[in-house]
């Protein structure tokens, strides 16, 4: 990547819940336009780190900057425009019951009070489409979608603003393999015509792969690795070694393939 | 030689004549919903207004000076050329991307007109569904039964724990809120009545007041619609959001039957603890009504406790029970019975919490205007 404007940078970030501690002395920077994806066994504080970058849990100490403001202390105007900047796919989807699949993805656009119901309309309707979503969909419930439609429209949510910042919690878990290609598409498309930044939690091989640009390792409350895929298989860790088990393998079987 | 015709709002935009003599609109800077912000209408507004001046089939747009294109702004130039392309366009590989995605987007469906008040169909929908509750709530009272005696042949599958902390929950934590209403409600009915009485001389009749009101009606009625706002709403609250987390289907496939291990315990959980509270409540109020008495008209509280028994026959206090054992059962009927019918939903949550609350307590009004009228000459003494 030729631009190097970080876009997150936590320091010294050390979080803990009662006398559990999570996270221990984390350091992590994120580049502007790079899609980093965080993995780590379950349980090892992923959804936690991820909800510190949002400001919905405070650390017990350390800090977060994001898009060069304060996560904490920053002014009521720089919070909205910070928020409104990214986008955000929570695990379970989030998405608001009491509203259809249209109202849930208008609802951001509508907070702006900037922009004509046509507009609106046509953006959601976009916003659907490019997640694969079906119009006869958009009048439904989320209580009658299923897992996997659950995910997309939550996505379709997360993107409703444009934003160059998006954090994705396990976003292809529950999805087949085609939407989960379609997924990873749809990523990087989206990278080239909006210079997205994307935060991915993930425990999908083929799509770490496929999109992700570095990789963290969470594991022992530390990020023991931090890099891009090759650079990583090489690091000699448990957690490394069973979750990347395979890849070796495979790599050498795609060698031996093209040879 | 080109030359400028115009700059507009924060030279967003330039309006150049070509030397073909056609009109350019380059556009420059930033077209995102970030940084168009506030001015987001206005730029609309201006643009439009310039495209609708000039000759769409002479207008050459050029966007390929903009910076930063999103969606929102792709949305906003798409709506003003009509949702097509424009004859003339420029644009970079990635804006043309995003302006063939928004060719492909399909645009939303129409909702199916519904005539929206029409006064006979709203009349015989309220009608229906007040028919359907009410089969409903006969259809779960039916299974209530039958559990009771499937569980008379299997006493070992009584749901005790269940039961037990039922009662806690809606008895001993309301002792504090029943205590504090039943004793205001007390002073204030005797501060008003004590007066009336003594400028006839008749302050002793204040006992008989106040015994046959609190314990005929209001101790029972005050329990009964406090415990109704506070344990129905709970109850309610409780089984729909185990509807919305999908752990009443866990329980379902399980093979525990919901109205065997959430309604009945509740059902009769709510039944012992009403009548206890009302015992509570009535006491309470008495006693304040009491002390209110000895401070404004000097009426002795041990005098009117010994006198208590003879002027409220005991018939009066089994009835209060009684109606606290009924309204008991009826509030937690009603409350199961919106619980179940919760739709997954934090709409239909609120909405089915409120109503069960309001149809408890109408409930439990009717409860008391029947036993009024059932027992109209028990425990009450004619002067004859
Ligand atoms: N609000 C909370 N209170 C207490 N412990 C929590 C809370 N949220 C998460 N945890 C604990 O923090 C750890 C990390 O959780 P999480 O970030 O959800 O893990 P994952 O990596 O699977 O997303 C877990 O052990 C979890 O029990
Ligand atoms: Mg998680």
């Amino acid at each position: 990547m030729a631009i190097i404007d970080p876009v997150i940078e936590i320091t010294g970030l050390t979080t803990r819940f009662g006398s559990h501690i999570i996270h221990e002395n984390i350091d992590l920077t994120v580049y502007k336009g790079e899609i980093l994806a965080l993995v780590g066994g379950s349980g090892s504080g992923k959804t936690t780190l991820l909800r510190q970058m949002l400001g919905l849990v405070t650390p017990a100490q350390g800090s977060v900057r994001i898009l060069g403001a304060r996560r904490y202390d920053c002014g009521r105007e720089e919070q909205r425009k910070l928020r409104t900047r990214s986008g955000v796919l929570f695990q379970q989807g989030a998405l608001f019951s009491a509203l259809t699949v249209f109202e849930n993805v208008a609802l951001p656009l509508r907070e702006m009070r900037t922009l004509c119901e046509g507009t609106i309309r046509e953006l959601v309707m976009l916003k659907l489409g490019m997640v694969g979503v079906e119009a006869q969909h958009a009048r439904k419930m989320p209580a009658e979608l299923s897992g996997g439609m659950v995910k997309r429209v939550a996505l379709a949510r997360a993107l409703a603003l444009d934003p160059e910042l998006l954090f994705l919690d396990e976003p292809t878990a529950g999805l087949d393999p085609a939407l989960s290609e379609g997924f990873v598409d749809l990523v990087r498309s989206l990278r080239e015509e909006l210079a997205l930044t994307v935060i991915m939690v993930t425990h999908d091989l083929d799509t770490l792969v496929a999109i992700s640009d570095r990789v963290a390792v969470l594991a022992d409350r530390r990020i023991v690795a931090l890099g891009p895929i090759p650079e990583i298989i090489t690091i000699d860790h448990p957690f490394i070694t069973a979750f990347f088990g395979g890849m070796r393998g495979r790599n050498a079987l795609r060698a031996l393939q093209q040879h | 030689m080109p030359s400028d015709l115009a700059a507009g709002n924060n030279s967003r935009y330039r309006l150049v004549t070509t030397a073909a003599g056609d009109t350019l609109l380059q556009l420059t800077g930033s077209f995102t919903l970030t940084s168009l912000d506030r001015s987001f209408p206005t730029v609309t507004k201006e643009l439009a207004k310039l495209a609708s001046q000039s000759d769409a089939s002479s207008l050459h747009w050029d966007l390929t000076d903009v910076s930063q294109l999103d969606y929102a702004g792709a949305v906003m130039l798409w709506r003003i050329w009509g949702e097509q392309r424009p004859a003339h366009l420029l644009l970079r590989p990635e804006q043309e991307r995003m302006f063939l995605r928004l060719e492909k987007s399909v645009s939303l469906p129409e909702q199916p007109r519904r005539i929206l008040f029409l006064p006979i169909s709203m009349l015989g929908k309220q009608l229906l569904r007040f028919l359907d509750h009410l089969t409903g709530m006969i259809t779960l009272s039916g299974q209530i039964v039958l559990d009771l005696f499937f569980l008379m042949t299997h006493p070992g599958r009584i749901p005790a724990r269940e039961i037990s902390a039922n009662l806690y929950r809606t008895g001993a934590q309301a002792l504090g809120i029943t205590a504090v209403v039943g004793f205001l409600i007390g002073i204030v009915l005797s501060y008003l009545t004590s007066e009336q009485l003594h400028m006839f001389g008749a302050d002793i009749y204040i006992v008989n007041i106040l015994g046959m009101s609190i314990i005929r009606e209001l101790g029972p009625m005050l329990a009964a619609i406090l415990v109704a706002g506070r344990s129905g709403s709970a109850m309610t609250a409780q089984l729909g959001v185990m509807r919305v987390t999908e752990e009443l289907d866990a329980l379902t496939v399980m093979g525990i039957p919901h109205s065997m291990r959430l309604v009945l315990p509740k059902i009769i959980g709510l039944g012992i603890a009403l009548p206890l509270i009302v015992l509570w409540t009535s006491a309470i109020a008495l006693l304040g009504g009491l002390v209110a008495a000895e401070l404004q008209i000097g009426l002795s509280i041990h005098y009117a406790l010994t006198a208590l028994p003879d002027t409220v026959p005991i018939a009066n206090l089994w009835l209060g029970l009684g109606k606290g054992m009924v309204c008991g059962m009826t509030i937690a009927l009603i409350a199961c019975h919106f619980g179940l019918r919760i739709k997954p939903n934090t709409e239909s949550l609120g909405e089915g919490t409120t109503n069960s609350v309001v149809t408890s307590i109408t409930a439990v009004i009717l409860i008391d205007a029947i036993f009024a009228v059932a027992f109209s000459n028990i425990g009450i003494r004619i002067a004859s």
